[in-house]
């Protein structure tokens, strides 16, 4: 650890601190997968980690190179833009996959327990499902159907 | 000027990543990220149905980024402090509706990737017949508070940002 010899005090406490708080956060997004019972509840866990986590690590990134390099490093810049700029997507992706599915379970659930002839159209395909693929999550949500208006 | 350069703006920020991503700022850097500025745009035009946004006020864009950081870190503890002490069952999550004025469609991937980026909330879907956005919060105590923070606090520095100054006498600020 020569180039952690060379640096000075500060910058070697800025960047361990936020190296430590950055695996933190991380550490408490995954504990969340394990903690959280529900799937919607699940998706808010690994959040901070892309936010406050990667932030951390990266800014420790940039100091400490920039520091034992003695010029200005901050590419790291780019992979803070990039992971903020994809990132939200891929959540909004699968909470509409995980609703999607839910409303899909329960429809089922509903066409097997009461018969009723255009539902089961609908599951094999042969009727276009109308669009009310978010019309109700809050009920889907609980595993009841929604009312049909 | 406007055939080869559609998004000067778009242009200057491709530019400027090949030069960082190089960190190097030799001539033969500059040629390449040049050919790279110039060409992306117009590859991309295709791509790009709603045209190129248009940043009417940039000094509001800054305040509202600058506002959405401190926010996103709020919110982080908040979260982690959930994760770590409370037990699952007692998360009252919830999703909730949001009428929106914002129409500008740049301006709504703005607002969601805000909204998805910050901690406990997650945008679901924009309910397309009264133009709702349909929210996941995390940890619910209070719907109408959160409805008045995404309007004032987000939704109107937005709309600020996209649209062109309103004529004096029409502006609905509030």
């Amino acid at each position: 650890m020569t180039a952690l010899d060379a640096m000075p005090w500060w910058a070697a406490l800025t960047a361990s601190f936020l190296l430590v708080l950055g695996g933190l956060i991380t550490l408490i997004g995954t504990v969340g997968l394990l903690r959280l019972k529900t799937f919607y509840q699940r998706i808010h866990g690994p959040a901070i980690t892309i936010t406050l986590g990667t932030g951390c690590i990266l800014i420790a990134s940039m100091v400490y190179f920039t520091v034992t390099q003695s010029r200005l490093v901050i590419h790291e810049i780019l992979i803070a833009a990039f992971v903020l700029m994809t990132a939200p997507v891929v959540s909004m992706l699968i909470m509409r996959a995980a609703l999607y599915r839910n409303q899909y379970d329960s429809r089922v659930v509903s066409a097997r327990s009461v018969p009723n002839p255009e539902q089961e159209l609908v599951e094999r395909g042969a009727l276009q499902p109308e669009r009310s693929f978010a019309g109700d999550p809050v009920n889907a949500h609980e595993g009841r159907t929604s009312p049909r208006s | 000027m406007k055939r080869w350069l559609p998004s000067p703006k778009l242009s200057v920020a491709l530019l400027l990543m090949w030069l960082v991503l190089n960190q190097s700022l030799e001539p033969a850097h500059w040629l390449l990220g040049g050919v790279l500025a110039i060409v992306g745009p117009l590859l991309a035009r295709p791509l790009q149905p709603h045209g190129y946004g248009y940043i009417a006020r940039l000094p509001a864009l800054v305040r509202l980024l600058g506002m959405a950081t401190v926010e996103i870190v709020r919110s982080s503890f908040n979260v982690s402090q959930i994760i770590l002490f409370r037990r699952s069952e007692g998360v009252n999550s919830q999703f909730i509706r949001i009428p929106l004025d914002l129409r500008s469609p740049h301006g709504l991937a703005l607002l969601s990737c805000l909204i998805n980026t910050t901690p406990g909330t997650v945008w679901v879907d924009l309910l397309p017949e009264r133009h709702e956005l349909l929210l996941h919060v995390f940890d619910l105590h209070d719907e109408r508070w959160w409805v008045e923070t995404i309007k004032t606090r987000y939704e109107q520095p937005i709309i600020e940002v996209f649209e062109a100054p309103a004529p004096p006498g029409q502006g609905g600020q509030s």
